[in-house]
């Protein structure tokens, strides 16, 4: 071989992978058992069990990214080992594009198709007569056949400030990454800390427009296929819109301790690309759920 | 252990660490490819064993040994094990071990996330069975926990249940991402895409398939979960929401998910027939867009598992016409098979005959899946034996087969030795001999009416049923020989060359047996 080219970084042994699966073992088994316990109302190990699960996975992620980051900084990854952590984290995106996917595919199944049939289409008559024969089908679901009755969350309000809000800080962030890549590192700082502080606005908005849907709308989880479809699609947003902030936050501790080159900075990139999936989603939230 | 290393010190690199501390901190492929294979083992056996236990209980008329609602728990656990605890994990074990050799990488892409990939696993399944423990059982609705089976009327662990499926998704997803990255970025100069062993090709595939399906079933145990626990009407009509959504979503995983327990199979199966035919495998490219075919076809098939829940016609005839279509690509891997034994120097080794017998059973499962895809005879096959002998033709006499070849076929690899082909004969005929005792006769009972997951029978179907479990208890029986024999070629035999077949070709059989511990760490020319 006298062609040259670079190593392949394959790291020694590494406590951590058991250390995560210990982790996800106590999250696993102690969210069970607390909802268990939640559902017949007595208290057990559960809660604490998960707690201690988050807890150790919190401990691993800081060790194993500490392990890696180290390992970047000394300069061990090639361009390869780059081209692996982008790949890896396209068909992450990837996987959480379907999970959205999925209950999309719920609510669409469940507005054009579950909510029409109850009310008699199709060949579902005698559905209708003889189970519900009260239920009108209109969107959103605010009467349940079986009479639960909600209210539905107006579009034009707090729903298009936060679109707003959520689309800025993809633009805030496009130009973080602008500034990285032309080595304006005063761009980067503002323009990422902006993006910070608009997603943390926008999580705060959302929990309050919560609170508004329990306390004034009587919108809740349990309030019929509107309130779940709701509920589970905008939750689950938000633990990504968090997750997205919490990755742009070490992004931006370690901006601040002089990381990242206009030629390498997979970690930002990594989290740009999680922040505009997010955000994508949300758009698409945001018409389907909301608007329309 | 440095961890960057010159061309010079290969050797005196191939040290590996000791003690248990090697396994649990291990980012070596073929560690990890040990593990995931010793596990599926395993698993294979525990799942096999509640199979035993449903084969006791059915082997006459009447309540015998276990109470109805144990028996419900047994099914349901023997099918989550097979398929997320044996089949899948034997696939990933497999991959990791030959995947890197096969491409001229030094390891898997992402190699401390494949050790969390495997050892999440052990834990997920511990949960499981220990749900089995829990007061008032495991799960008890069926490896499809169909709604309102797993929320209206499941028991108390359901929960247990749904977190176990969660932390088995994420492992099979970081798994297949680390698959598909390694094959997308690791191979060496030279190996193009269209020079990869159909090993590589089909998993390459399976794992787009997971990456694409996996979080599917991630939403919909969700689902179930909060419909259970926390008030939602995803599948209650009551509340807007209807039971068949469970079985559309359900689907939209579980049939792409079918395909992941069969495209590794092929690709096996296309390493071993050239091997033993001592011919290049016909049709290599056919092969490999056949393979496409299935998977993208396999996104459009789903609701062929519920054309008796009163669909609309004219979505029963496209989900039965895209259905059939997938017999067009597998027909033509059956057919590439074929040919490539056509004229070959052939020999009968172990691997090989149960490629062979690959080959049979699973087109006889292929057919009796076709039959199941036409509307009006689903009507009355739906839910019965029929349709419990179609996917154990594809799965045991399929997935499980092609595990087995596969093992046989690179065991010299691993350890170095031979294995006794004497014993490996012997494992082979009792496996093929009492695997159709065991599942032929269910065609006949199901065609009959004979439904599945129910303890007790009409008397008519007495004498096959006795038979059924006789093929059982014996093919289960034979599984123990299988054992003995990797335990004895672990242990020692006669060596095993660098090519260990006579007609193997590829990079694995270009290195030493057994494997050294660390393979290309430097990129091998691919001529």
């Amino acid at each position: 071989m006298s062609k040259t080219y670079e190593k392949y970084y394959v790291p020694a042994q590494s406590p951590w992978p058991i250390v995560g699966a210990v982790a996800l073992f106590c999250i696993a088994f102690g969210a069970g058992h607390y909802v268990i316990d939640m559902s017949k109302q007595q208290s057990g190990f559960g809660g604490w069990l998960l707690l201690l699960g988050l807890a150790i996975l919190v401990f691993m992620l800081v060790g194993w990214f500490r392990n890696v980051i180290e390992e970047s900084m000394t300069g061990l990854y090639s361009s390869q080992m780059d081209r692996s952590f982008r790949q890896g984290m396209s068909w992450f995106i990837l996987s959480e594009v379907m999970f959205f996917m999925a209950f999309f595919g719920a609510l669409f199944y469940g507005r054009f198709i579950a909510m029409e049939w109850l009310g008699g289409a199709s060949n579902n008559a005698m559905t209708h007569a003889i189970l519900w024969p009260e239920f009108l089908p209109s969107w959103p679901l605010l009467k349940t056949p079986g009479g639960i009755e909600t209210q539905a969350m107006p579009a034009w309000g707090l729903p298009a400030i936060n679109t707003a809000i959520l689309i800025i800080s993809s633009i805030t962030l496009h130009f973080a990454h602008t500034g990285l890549n032309q080595n304006k590192r005063g761009q980067l700082k503002f323009m990422l800390g902006l993006t910070l502080v608009l997603g943390a606005i926008f999580l705060c908005l959302q929990g309050y427009e919560y609170v508004h849907a329990y306390r004034d709308l009587g919108l809740r989880l349990d309030s019929g296929f509107y309130g779940n479809t709701f509920f589970l699609l905008t939750g689950f947003h938000g633990v990504h819109v968090t997750l997205g902030a919490v990755i742009l936050l070490f992004v931006f501790f370690r901006v601040l301790k002089g990381h990242f080159t206009p030629e390498k900075h997979f970690a930002f990139q990594a989290g740009a690309w999680y922040w505009h999936f997010v955000d994508v989603v949300w758009i698409c939230l945001f018409f389907f759920v909301y608007v329309l | 252990m440095s961890a960057i290393t010159s061309e010079h010190d290969d050797h005196a690199h191939d040290h590996k660490p000791s003690g248990i501390k090697r396994w649990l901190f291990t980012t070596n492929h073929k560690d990890i490819g040990s593990m995931y294979l010793i596990f599926a083992l395993l698993m294979f056996f525990i799942g096999g064993a509640m199979a035993m236990v449903i084969r006791l209980e059915l082997f006459q008329p009447g309540m015998q040994f276990v109470e109805p609602q144990f028996f419900n728990q047994m099914t349901t656990v023997h099918g989550l094990i097979m398929v997320f605890g044996a089949v899948m994990p034997a696939f990933t074990g497999l991959a990791n071990w030959m995947i890197p050799i096969m491409i001229g990488a030094p390891d898997m892409a992402l190699p401390r996330m494949n050790n969390w990939s495997f050892w999440i696993l052990p834990f997920a399944f511990l949960i499981l069975i220990l749900s089995l423990f829990m007061p008032g059982g495991g799960p008890d609705f069926g490896w499809t926990f169909y709604a309102p089976l797993s929320t209206t009327y499941s028991n108390d662990s359901t929960a247990l249940f749904v977190f176990a499926v969660h932390i088995m998704g994420i492992s099979s997803i970081m798994g297949a991402i680390n698959v598909i990255v390694t094959i997308w970025n690791m191979r060496a100069p030279g190996m193009t895409w269209m020079k990869m062993p159909l090993f590589v090709w089909t998993w390459f595939i399976t794992a787009f398939l997971l990456i694409m399906v996996m979080p599917v079933l991630a939403t919909v145990v969700t689902m179930v979960l909060t419909d259970k626990y926390f008030g939602t009407s995803f599948f209650d009509a009551a509340g807007g929401g209807d039971p068949v959504l469970f079985q559309h979503i359900f689907w939209f995983f579980g049939h792409p998910e079918v395909y992941i327990m069969i495209l590794p199979a092929f690709g096996i199966v296309s390493a071993i027939i050239p091997t033993f035919a001592r011919k290049r495998l016909f049709g290599y490219a056919s092969m490999v867009y056949a393979t496409a075919s299935i998977a993208i076809l396999s996104f459009l098939v789903w609701a062929h598992h519920m054309f008796t829940t009163g669909m609309p016609v004219f979505a029963t005839l496209f989900f039965m016409y895209a259905t059939m279509l997938i017999a067009v690509p597998t027909g033509v891997k059956v057919f590439n098979w074929v040919a490539t034994m056509w004229r070959g120097a052939m020999t009968f080794e172990v691997p090989m005959m149960f490629a062979l017998a690959f080959i049979v059973l699973f087109t006889i499962g292929g057919f009796s899946g076709l039959m199941l895809a036409i509307t009006p005879a689903d009507f009355q096959y739906h839910d019965t034996y029929f349709v419990v002998a179609h996917f154990h033709y594809v799965l045991v006499t399929g997935a499980v087969f092609s595990i087995i070849a596969a093992a046989y076929y690179w065991l010299p690899k691993w350890t170095g030795y031979m294995y006794d082909e004497r014993l490996g004969q012997l494992h082979f005929w009792c496996s093929l001999i009492s695997v159709n005792l065991l599942f032929f006769p269910m065609h006949f009972v199901g065609l009959a009416g004979m439904p599945r997951r129910i303890p007790d029978y009409a008397l008519q179907f007495a004498d096959f049923n006795a038979f059924i479990s006789v093929g059982g208890f014996l093919f289960g029986l034979s599984q123990l020989i299988f054992v003995w024999v990797v335990v004895k070629c672990a242990r020692g035999g006669e060596k095993a060359t660098a090519q260990v077949w006579e007609g193997a070709e590829g990079l694995e059989w270009e290195i030493p047996s057994p494997a050294p511990y660390h393979t290309f760490d430097t990129p091998p020319v691919i001529k």
